[in-house]
């Protein structure tokens, strides 16, 4: 690959492969979290607004999860090592979750097209799925945040990021569809937002008050001069943004549903805050404390291989994924094969 | 043959069920896309709203087989970090970037545009829709091409160097179009296309058995059975081919497939036997004297290799003996059906009940034959996962055997269940369509969709929204 040593210095690959990595990660937290949380806040009793939740994500949620396997993709071509340790780690808790992929994936098909007296059974198993898929990633993400351990500080600090996790996903969930449904599903889902946002406050809050406490590193990195100035910007701002978006879904429906998007974008906007929180935390590690990216990383020639392939299919994918957007913008209606 | 209940076997053992389960989706959706193309095309050609009848019946069918596709594939993307470490430390820098690429430029595009085809009629023009329709086919076989480029490189490797025990690539071509690589992916696309036509043909005859009198059943099933009658043979043909390369690359595969145990000329293709691996012997041989010679050499005196040439490195013989022999069976059956089907279709018109049910016999026969084959290809490469590289038991991982045996419960049950369920909603969605009137024949045309619940009865039509 001497191509790639004349334009890019082997020593910046890692780096490159870790922001891509990291940017996969979010994308798919955002995305694949408003539809895991959209199946979360799925209405109990009305059939017709399960259809209209469903049908709000039904052209997304695939490409949504796209993303998941890009992210576990580019580990495994960047970082071989950690997605080793990570998935070794993490068995039980990522298979549980791949169970309820595959339940709330296949949920969506068969609730459209079993007879009528299963699609209720087909969701609740889309409820259910969800739920799992939300609560094991935030118990995955705990467990990387302490370093996998299965001493009892590890595990209630991982079970309280789980519903976390699992909050934050109903609030992006509900926030989507206060976006896209109108009247009373609007109005349940704004509430469903404000509720499901305040656990979501209380969980993220207590990881913050948890994690320095836990990991050294990360204490002297929040609480050392002056770093901690320019750090301490980011909670201070979300917590700005989260009651600012509490303020806009108190008053759903607005007239004319006027900024019925403000509490989406914000929620997109704390999910990056968040992301970055555990960012600075921890870079340049890839395993919290035990990996570094720059040990971890693979060698030049398949990164070469694969980078020059990113860097014109990515712009591409971007494309025409905004394309999509836009096919379905505007409120959802009801999903039929035309 | 002793079974150790181990971390390794468990492993292997939930690898095949997972990877079994997910081929069999795929195997579908790669071929019916296709036909999903070729119905909206003859459609813009032909105005005859008989295609958007036989689209929108096996949308549906596409819609449902691609979801227990993408599930069944993300759990396939874990699996390798989970049960199989060793595999993505040796030889990572050669499967990363190979699955990286099908995830960039395949998973991606499938994923999007397959939202467009199926909820965006309404909101985009004809034309935009069936290019959607062409980007999902596109994109489905992308999907192959990457993945059976990494399969095939881990069977006859090339394009590598290995430095400090890891393998790097040296020459991307190299490794992509290694020598089993082409026969590998016109293999399994031919696999594809058959599958999907016994699909299409089974439903179709299942939906005439139900007394369902519409045009689009029995177009879709002339069609697929004619398409099917040529496959066929030219399926039987690109296997013999990869059969010759396979002599070349991976002879002791060969010699498991034919059950020769020592190298022989004029060997018997043995159409029944029973592989003795302690005795290193067949019992109940019953075979076609030189055949096997002839085939695989072109000279009825040609030699083979026996098993006994690669003692210690050769794969499990029953397995592989028998299911290559699972997958010709199968195979040579199909080729029956189409021709026998065709046939009937072109003559009379129309095919006998008898054959009709036949026919629903089959609709799942490419499975059977596809992952027959599969277990020839795989079983065979044993005891090597990269040949002549890297070994399975080098791979595999080393985390507690409950943990594996949890995972591979876990995956059992679901599968079980939605394999039931997957063939369940396939017939009673042809009962369903069976059910109703022929349709008003007035209406025409994409744009006005003709009626768009023309096939969904009153009852349904909620069941149908939703994805």
């Amino acid at each position: 690959m001497n191509l790639l040593g004349v334009l890019i210095d082997p020593n910046y690959l890692g780096p490159i492969f870790i922001g891509l990595m990291a940017l996969a990660v979010l994308v798919y937290a955002i995305l694949d979290g408003y539809d895991l949380g959209v199946g979360i806040v799925l209405h109990r009793q009305d059939e017709a607004m399960r259809d209209t939740q469903i049908a709000s994500i039904g052209p997304f949620w695939d490409a949504n999860e796209t993303w998941l396997v890009l992210a576990i993709g580019l580990m495994l071509i960047a970082f071989p090592e950690a997605y080793n340790i990570l998935l070794q780690e993490l068995y039980v808790p990522a298979t549980i979750m791949l169970g309820g992929l595959i339940l709330r994936g296949v949920a969506f098909d068969f609730r459209a097209k079993v007879a009528m007296e299963n699609k209720n059974l087909w969701d609740h198993i889309f409820r259910a799925g969800s739920l799992i898929v939300a609560l094991s990633q935030g118990y995955m993400l705990g467990q990387y945040i302490c370093g996998f351990s299965d001493d009892s500080l590890t595990i209630v600090f991982s079970l309280l990021s789980a519903f976390g996790v699992a909050a934050a996903y109903s609030y992006i969930g509900s926030c989507w569809l206060v976006m896209k449904t109108e009247g009373e599903l609007q109005k349940y889902s704004a509430k469903a937002a404000r509720l499901s946002g305040l656990l979501m406050a209380l969980g993220i809050a207590s990881v913050c008050i948890v994690n320095p406490w836990i990991n050294p590193e990360v204490y002297d990195r929040w609480f050392s001069f002056p770093n901690n100035l320019l750090l301490w910007v980011i909670p201070i701002i979300s917590a700005a943004i989260f009651l600012f978006a509490d303020q806009v879904l108190k008053r759903v429906p607005a007239e004319n549903d006027y900024g019925c998007w403000i509490p989406f974008v914000l929620a997109v906007v704390l999910f990056l805050n968040c992301f970055q929180g555990i960012v600075v935390s921890f870079y340049p590690d890839v395993i919290p404390g035990r990996l570094s990216l720059f040990d971890a990383v693979a060698a030049p020639e398949a990164l070469g291989f694969i980078f020059w392939g990113a860097v014109i299919v990515v712009p591409v994918i971007l494309a025409y994924t905004a394309y999509s957007y836009r096919v379905f913008w505007g409120k959802a209606t009801a999903l039929r094969y035309f | 043959m002793d079974i150790v209940i181990d971390t390794i076997m468990l492993s292997r053992v939930q690898f095949a069920l997972n990877i079994s389960f997910h081929i069999l989706f795929p195997t579908i959706t790669i071929a019916l896309c296709w036909a999903l193309l070729f119905f909206k095309i003859r459609l813009h050609q032909t105005g005859d709203e008989v295609w958007m009848r036989c689209y929108r019946f096996w949308v549906k069918i596409f819609a449902l087989t691609f979801a227990l596709g993408v599930v069944s594939g993300i759990t396939m993307s874990f699996q390798f970090g989970t049960n199989w470490p060793g595999f993505m430390e040796k030889a990572g820098n050669i499967a990363g970037p190979l699955l990286g690429y099908e995830v960039l430029t395949a998973f991606f595009l499938e994923a999007t545009f397959l939202g467009v085809m199926l909820f965006g009629i309404d909101r985009v023009s004809p034309r935009m829709h069936t290019i959607a329709t062409a980007i999902v086919a596109l994109g489905t076989t992308a999907s192959a091409f990457w993945i059976l480029a990494l399969n095939s490189w881990m069977q006859t490797p090339t394009g590598f160097e290995i430095r400090g025990g890891v393998i790097f690539p040296v020459d991307w071509w190299a490794v992509i179009f290694n020598p089993s690589f082409p026969y590998r992916f016109f293999h399994m696309l031919l696999a594809s296309l058959i599958t999907a036509c016994f699909l299409l043909m089974g439903v179709s005859a299942y939906r005439l058995l139900k007394g369902d009198h519409k045009p689009a059943p029995r177009i879709t099933l002339k069609l697929a059975a004619m398409v099917a009658a040529v496959a066929v043979p030219v399926q039987i043909f690109v296997g013999d081919l990869h059969g010759l390369n396979t002599l070349e690359h991976q002879p002791a595969k060969v010699a498991a497939m034919e059950g020769v145990w020592d190298t022989e000329r004029g060997a018997d293709l043995l159409l029944f036997a029973l592989p003795d691996e302690e005795k290193r012997e067949n019992h109940f041989e019953f075979g076609i004297p030189n055949m096997a010679s002839w085939i695989l050499t072109h000279d009825a005196n040609g030699e083979i290799k026996g098993l006994n040439e690669f003692k210690g490195e050769h794969p499990p013989v029953a397995p592989v003996f028998w299911s290559f022999r699972v997958m010709v069976g199968t195979g040579l059956l199909m080729l029956l059906i189409a021709w026998a089907l065709s046939w009937q279709l072109w003559r009379k018109g129309e095919a006998s009940p008898l054959l009709l049910r036949a026919t629903v016999a089959m609709s799942f026969s490419g499975w059977l034959a596809t992952l027959a084959g599969w277990y020839v290809s795989e079983i065979g490469r044993q005891p090597f996962l990269v040949q002549g590289v890297l070994t399975t038991s080098e791979a595999a991982t080393t985390i507690h055997e409950g943990n594996v045996l949890f995972s591979l419960i876990l995956y059992a049950v679901l599968y079980g269940g939605l394999l039931v369920a997957y063939i369940h909603t396939v017939f009673l969605m042809a009962r369903k369509s069976a059910k109703l009137e022929a349709p008003n024949t007035n209406n025409s045309g994409i744009e006005t969709g003709g009626s768009p619940q023309w096939d969904l009865t009153p009852s349904n039509t909620q069941a149908n929204k939703g994805a």
